[in-house]
């Protein structure tokens, strides 16, 4: 099996209201140092191991795991045990 | 008339439409998502909810269901579809209509009832004359829409605004008047072509006088009357 890590994030430009949210909280915790925060999606998959596997996983970040139209991702090989 | 009105696993607005077409006078009926056959349907409504429980984004796994390919394809030569609420977020999501729904700028859940704008466009299914005030209520937690510049631009050439958000004497707030903060103050937008139409407020909540108005009835008549005029 290979097993992948997805970081999903918003596009540059969209407005990422948890992300503006933590910012304004850490602000008011007296983190002066926080320049900017944006919070995204964190997943996991595992899938059966093939010359095509990664090509199919960035297939379903294009279909469903991601909106194309907001976000951007990243795709991480991951060997580490879940 | 026939409207069909998909359920998804998670509307829970399906009754409330189907209660408002026939009040107004038009047969409408249940379709399941798993099904592949709306023939027999004159306009097709995707209702609002939370289906497949909003994961990965709202609209994100609905529109895969296989209900969706036979509404595309029924979009597609010209049938009327409109989408209210979660519905509007899952033809975003199918590129029935650009752009796409973002989490309410404050964060919050919103529930109230608010004033919108019809903009002259060429949605098929309202027809009010541009600047008419409508009182109807939204309720949502991700109807911050939100498209690029280019997008924007091309689908205000074209006509595909339908509905904004305003203040109560119909202007806009320079700090927008959008409650979950929609690029410009953005509540409804169509396709091209004007068949299909995606908006957040629930128009179908404000059809029956005995439950607080009856601004939403428009939504629903005008499409009605496009279609029997066409039949004749």
């Amino acid at each position: 099996m290979a097993r992948y890590e997805i970081f999903v994030t918003y596009k540059k430009g969209i407005f990422d209201p948890p992300g503006a949210t933590a910012e304004r909280a850490l602000a008011n915790l007296g983190y002066d140092e926080v320049g900017s925060v944006k919070i995204g999606k964190y997943i996991q998959i595992e899938v059966a191991d093939g010359p095509n596997a990664l090509m199919r996983v960035r297939e379903m970040c294009d279909k469903l795991l991601a909106n194309p139209v907001i976000e951007d991702y990243r795709i991480q090989s991951d060997e580490k045990d879940w | 008339m026939k409207f069909g009105v998909v359920i998804f696993p998670g509307s829970n607005c399906e009754q409330d439409v189907i209660h408002a077409v026939r009040l107004l006078g038009h047969e409408a009926s249940f379709v399941w998502h798993g099904d592949t056959d709306i023939s027999g349907f004159d306009a097709m409504v995707l209702p609002g909810g939370f289906s497949y429980g909003d994961y990965i984004r709202t609209g994100a796994v609905a529109r895969f269901s296989p209900v969706m390919a036979e509404v595309a394809r029924f979009a597609e030569k010209g049938g009327p579809v409109i989408g209210i609420c979660n519905g509007f977020q899952i033809l975003c999501e199918a590129h029935l209509l650009p752009g796409a729904l973002l989490r309410n700028q404050g964060l919050k859940f919103l529930c109230e009832t608010v004033t919108l704008r019809v903009e002259a466009s060429a949605c098929q299914w309202l027809d009010l004359p541009e600047g008419t005030l409508v009182r109807v209520p939204i309720n949502h937690n991700e109807g911050n829409y939100i498209c690029d510049a280019e997008t924007l631009a091309h689908m205000e050439a074209k006509g595909q605004i339908v509905l904004r958000y305003c203040e109560a004497d119909g202007s806009r707030s320079a700090s927008g008047s959008a409650p979950n903060g929609a690029l410009d103050d953005i509540a409804g937008i169509c396709n091209e072509a004007g068949n299909v139409f995606g908006l957040m407020p629930h128009p179908e909540r404000v059809c029956d006088p005995a439950v607080g108005g009856t601004d939403g009835q428009a939504f629903f008549t005008a499409i009605a009357r496009r279609l029997s005029e066409v039949a004749s």
